[in-house]
């Protein structure tokens, strides 16, 4: 007799409901694999997204049992509880259908942040030199790995309380530009990331830094542009 | 309907998340104490007989648990936000958790003292 | 949606709220520490208050107390109505501003007393 698990999926968009599925649990497999086996053997009309299924994409990210996880990479053995698993879409974020939910707004408030690299050179100067063990590059390093899986996002709760504000992700890719020495739009990127939608709201929870699949420190890089941002207001350039 | 019934609690049990909650309440609750403190002092200038009658009231148990219950929030009002400025203004640690351990235990001794010998 | 304009005075507010956290941890340390020795030394509430009249050096020094604190809990209280309540626009600013009026008031109003100027 195989043992089986009781798995409430969420199903429908912002008003739906969750559904249980019983699945067969199997001694070695991922909640990406149950959510898998529900969608081909059980109901085909079940949404939802993902991409590797390795742990380098991100796009499998969703609430699991109340936490932000990679799905591909939660062995389902270790979140299960008393038999059940409790699956439901990214919170923070609309639901565009089951399991799959709306980033517009994530990578709006990443273009609000001005989490793009502004060039300096051309193809015609010289290649610049960055040591690695330069105190800007290490801080660019610390928080460069983000691919943008949005479970940072999910995890603050001033983004549930705040609508404005730009959020972990984004402010985290703003400061790895901060400290790009070859980045020219600083003064315009401090003054996108200050202020009340900005590093400023943010309470250090360190929510993001618990939750990121990566192990990266939102929180961290938003305080440095806390720094940042007072240091250019006291020399007149914010 | 709700979207995750059981969940509410799991997300959010964590140590640096007690700390922002413990750390705005207090703070609220200091706010609202202030101007009760600072009026008890202007009357033990301006009208000696009701202050007394007033510090006759404080040594009383419950309003001395109730002050030592206000040192508490305060100690832990001031290690929360060591913690935090530690946090903003300091290279970045890994010790950010212990702090919060740290602060807190701070704290209760802190109320401790001041309830022992202070109140 | 924050205008260039506010983000200035977020920026400003932050400042000001860091610095006078850090003007009011010593000063707190300071009160707390002198409050339980002189209990401590058995001087009753009353006798305190008789001792301290017209010392200077005090008196400042919880000018200086007070004045940070009526800094720093408005900015405090602002945020907190801002995601705690459904206060819009400037309404949380204004209502914190007049709190920390009223403790600025209140608490130089009894530094004045107590210390006999």
């Amino acid at each position: 007799m195989v043992d089986t698990l009781e798995v409430s999926v969420w199903r429908g968009g912002e008003n739906g409901e969750f559904k249980t599925y019983t699945v067969p649990a199997r001694e070695s497999q991922t909640v990406l694999d149950i959510v898998t086996y529900i969608q081909r053997r059980l109901d085909p009309s079940l949404s939802y997204r993902f991409a590797c299924r390795v742990g380098v994409c991100g796009s499998c990210a969703m609430t699991v049992n109340g936490k932000a996880r990679w799905t591909c990479r939660t062995h389902a053995r270790l979140v299960v509880e008393d038999g059940k698993l409790e699956i439901g879409p990214l919170r923070n974020f609309p639901v565009v259908k089951d399991l799959a939910t709306d980033m517009r707004e994530f990578f709006d408030k990443w273009a609000k942040a001005q989490g793009n690299f502004k060039p300096t050179t051309t193809r015609h100067e010289e290649f610049a030199t960055v040591k690695p063990s330069d105190k800007k590059r290490k801080q660019a390093t610390a928080a460069i790995e983000c691919i943008g899986c949005g479970v940072c996002y999910s995890s603050c709760d001033v983004v549930a309380w705040n609508k404005d504000y730009l959020g972990p992700a984004a402010l985290n890719r703003a400061w790895t530009l901060i400290n790009d020495v070859r980045d020219n739009g600083n003064d315009e990127r401090l003054k996108a990331v200050a202020g009340d939608a900005g590093c400023h709201a943010c309470h250090s929870t360190q929510m993001c830094q618990e939750r990121c699949p990566k192990h990266l420190s939102p929180t961290a890089s938003i305080a440095g542009l806390k720094r940042a941002t007072a240091s250019a207001l006291l020399k007149g350039k914010l | 309907m709700e979207r995750s019934v059981n969940s509410h609690r799991a997300h959010r049990n964590h140590a640096t998340y007690w700390a922002f909650v413990l750390h705005r309440v207090s703070g609220v609750v200091l706010a609202l104490f202030l101007p009760v403190h600072f009026y008890m002092l202007s009357m033990s200038i301006t009208d000696a007989a009701r202050f007394d009658t007033f510090i006759g009231w404080t040594d009383m148990p419950l309003v001395k648990f109730a002050e030592a219950g206000l040192v508490v929030l305060l100690a832990l009002h001031l290690t929360g936000g060591l913690r935090l400025l530690a946090l903003e203004f300091l290279p970045w640690r890994d010790w950010q958790k212990s702090a919060v351990a740290l602060g807190s235990g701070l704290s209760l001794i802190i109320g401790l003292v001041y309830l022992l010998y202070g109140a | 949606m924050s205008t260039p304009a506010n983000v200035k005075a977020d920026t400003r507010r932050w400042l000001i709220q860091r610095a006078s956290a850090m003007v009011l941890t010593v000063a707190v340390i300071v009160h707390l520490g002198v409050i339980i020795m002189a209990t401590q030394n058995g001087l009753s509430a009353s006798e305190i208050v008789g001792r301290i009249q017209g010392n200077v050096g005090w008196m400042v020094f919880y000018i200086i107390f007070v004045v940070a604190a009526a800094l720093h809990a408005p900015i405090g209280l602002r945020t907190v109505f801002r995601e705690a309540t459904d206060l819009q626009g400037r309404l949380p600013g204004f209502i914190s501003g007049c709190v920390g009026v009223i403790l600025l008031i209140m608490g130089l109003q009894a530094i004045l007393r107590l210390y006999g100027v």
